[in-house]
């Protein structure tokens, strides 16, 4: 047995490379990184992932059907009656997607970067930071999109969906996945210890009860419902709400619009912590 | 043009100088050793070249690029086998390979014979379908290996290559490493163990603290900070101090271990017999050559394995 022998051609001599950013962190390769996620999926246990889809079913079963045998009917928007699965399904399915994205990009990164050491090897290789971080947040917005995929199944068979409009919660699910991802991984970023991390899911908690999830947030005193409206998850529930019985008002663009700017915002500052996050 | 170019090249985390400022080259085709105790910033260094870690002062080239502004384009022409095995868990051995070179934007047409050819040098044929946990380290440090050569690297990074390892491993993976330099590849290695130094590296620095402490092929650095041959005493651990005034006289120098006596001179059984004669009576005697260990021990004033 020799060395082995070489046969890969003078590919080396890229001419010039990509240009400034990009030249320190990406190849241009990032595709790879996706291509590697599908492979595990394709290897996985299915039950590992389609256990994330139930979440969301039992509550649905549980408190829609349990709970709503003893709530009746409430007031859907714009003041028409719908029941209470009807109310809740909508919601389930943004904090769904939040808590998807949000254990993607936080507690699964973690993981990886610390103790599996992937992203090491990856970094290791021609792929770059941008690369790594990229492929990764697609990876969590494809899973985000099954599971979005498999609930509006559930609630369309259930007849909790009233309006063509419906369809677009599942991109909408994305976008709001793609809010909480990037801001997740950025923040990520700060974190070293399994006690820090805990942190995320005691901010995650509350969000998910008091966000008008279960019960209007109008119960509140006015001062803690410009708090709750102050937070992402309650435009993501309004907003899925909203598409559910495709009834719209002024509000909607401005629920579109946080996430938007969420969105962008959350990139840019994971995109500012790459290097932190990855490089040490 | 040499392959490594480091000029005052520093690395500090808050107030801890991991490396302060070294000056090395490495020239193409080159076995280069990185030696030094834990902590000595080898392998810091290491992942500066890799440009995974970020330096805090100095410049570095690597093929004549900064590895922090183009990190992926340096690294294109790198083999990195980090010090802890980092293979995909979740990826079968052959994959493992396979998925690398996709990372470097390399073909399947060209990758899956390359898997096969790697698996074949790594001695790992049989394991190709096998999950990597189930392999045993020794094997998991083959494939690390054979994966760092998917992109067929000029230049080969291996962080203590064979720590972990039992002796036929190292043998094994030290056959394999001395073919790449044969084939041409550039070896960077760092490791503690004199004997691997010994074995792959025609020039070394001598690492402590995040400084260079000496420079030179194992041979010279033996000539110029050690003698031709050790002598090893044991008096048993309670006399050893006792004895370092008596006993120095017969050797060039001496340095006290806890657990026995180094003496340095040119010839340790003329200097045994002498030791004898004088009515001494050692409970264990060993002559041997001078080592890189006796080096890095007359460098710094300590052993390596602390």
């Amino acid at each position: 047995m020799t060395a082995p022998a070489r046969t890969l051609d003078v590919r080396r001599s890229r001419s010039g490379g990509l240009p400034g950013w990009f030249a320190a962190n990406s190849s241009g390769n990032t595709a790879t990184v996706i291509e590697r996620g599908f492979k595990v999926i394709r290897n996985q246990n299915w039950i590992i992932i389609v256990s994330g889809f139930f979440e969301p079913v039992f509550y649905l079963l549980s408190m829609g059907l349990g709970l709503g045998a003893l709530v009746g009917t409430v007031a859907g928007p714009g003041g028409a009656p719908i029941s209470y699965a009807a109310f809740i399904a909508p919601a389930l399915l943004a904090t769904s997607a939040m808590n998807g994205a949000i254990y993607d990009s936080t507690w699964n990164v973690f993981f990886k970067l610390r103790f599996a050491k992937l992203y090491e090897g990856m970094l290791a290789t021609s792929l770059g930071p941008f690369d790594v971080a990229a492929g990764e947040i697609f990876m969590a917005l494809f899973r985000g999109f099954l599971y979005a995929l498999g609930f509006m199944g559930v609630i369309t068979a259930m007849g909790l969906v009233t309006s063509w409009w419906a369809l677009a919660m599942v991109p909408v699910a994305l976008l709001i996945a793609l809010g909480f991802a990037s801001l997740g991984m950025a923040i990520t970023s700060y974190f070293s210890t399994f006690q820090q991390m805990d942190w995320i899911n005691i901010a995650l908690l509350p969000m998910f009860m008091f966000s008008s999830t279960l019960f209007p947030i109008t119960v509140f005193p006015q001062a803690v419902q410009w708090f709750i409206m102050a937070l992402p998850l309650w435009h993501g529930v309004e907003l899925m709400r909203q598409l559910s019985v495709g009834h719209f008002e002024a509000s909607t663009w401005v629920h579109l619009g946080y996430f938007l700017v969420m969105s962008v915002l959350g990139v840019a500052f994971t995109t500012r912590r790459l290097r932190s996050l990855f490089l040490r | 043009m040499p392959v490594i170019e480091a000029r005052a090249l520093t690395k500090t985390y808050g107030d801890v100088h991991a490396v302060d400022g070294i000056d090395f080259d490495v020239a193409s085709g080159e076995s280069f050793g990185l030696l030094g105790p834990n902590g000595a910033g080898k392998s810091t260094t290491m992942r500066m070249i890799g440009g995974t870690s970020l330096r805090t002062s100095g410049t570095l080239l690597v093929n004549g690029l900064d590895p922090e502004t183009h990190g992926p384009e340096v690294r294109a022409n790198l083999g990195v086998v980090p010090q802890t095995d980092n293979l995909d868990t979740e990826l079968r051995a052959r994959d493992n390979l396979i998925m690398y070179g996709r990372y470097f934007g390399l073909p399947y047409s060209y990758l899956r014979p390359k898997a096969d050819e790697l698996l074949a040098f790594a001695q790992l044929t049989e394991k190709a379908g096998e999950k990597v946990d189930n392999l045993s380290g020794g094997m998991k440090r083959r494939l690390t290996i054979a994966r760092a050569l998917v992109n067929e690297p000029t230049v080969l990074l291996l962080d203590e290559p064979t720590t972990g390892l039992d002796p036929q491993a190292r043998h094994i993976l030290w056959d394999r490493l001395f073919r790449l330099k044969e084939a041409g590849v550039t070896l960077i290695v760092t490791t503690h163990f004199m004997d691997e130094a010994e074995q792959l590296c025609d020039r070394l620095i001598v690492m402590d603290h995040g400084k260079i402490v000496a420079e030179g092929s194992p041979a010279d650095l033996i000539r110029r900070f050690s003698t031709r041959e050790v002598l090893e005493l044991r008096f048993g651990s309670e006399r050893n101090a006792e004895l370092v005034d008596d006993l120095r006289h017969y050797a060039d120098s001496l340095e006290p271990l806890p657990d026995r006596l180094l003496l340095y001179t040119e010839d340790g059984e003329a200097a045994l017999a002498r030791v004898r004669a004088d009515g001494h009576t050692p409970m264990t005697t060993l002559v041997r050559r001078s080592s890189l260990e006796d080096v890095f021990l007359r460098l710094t004033g300590r052993s390596l394995i602390d």
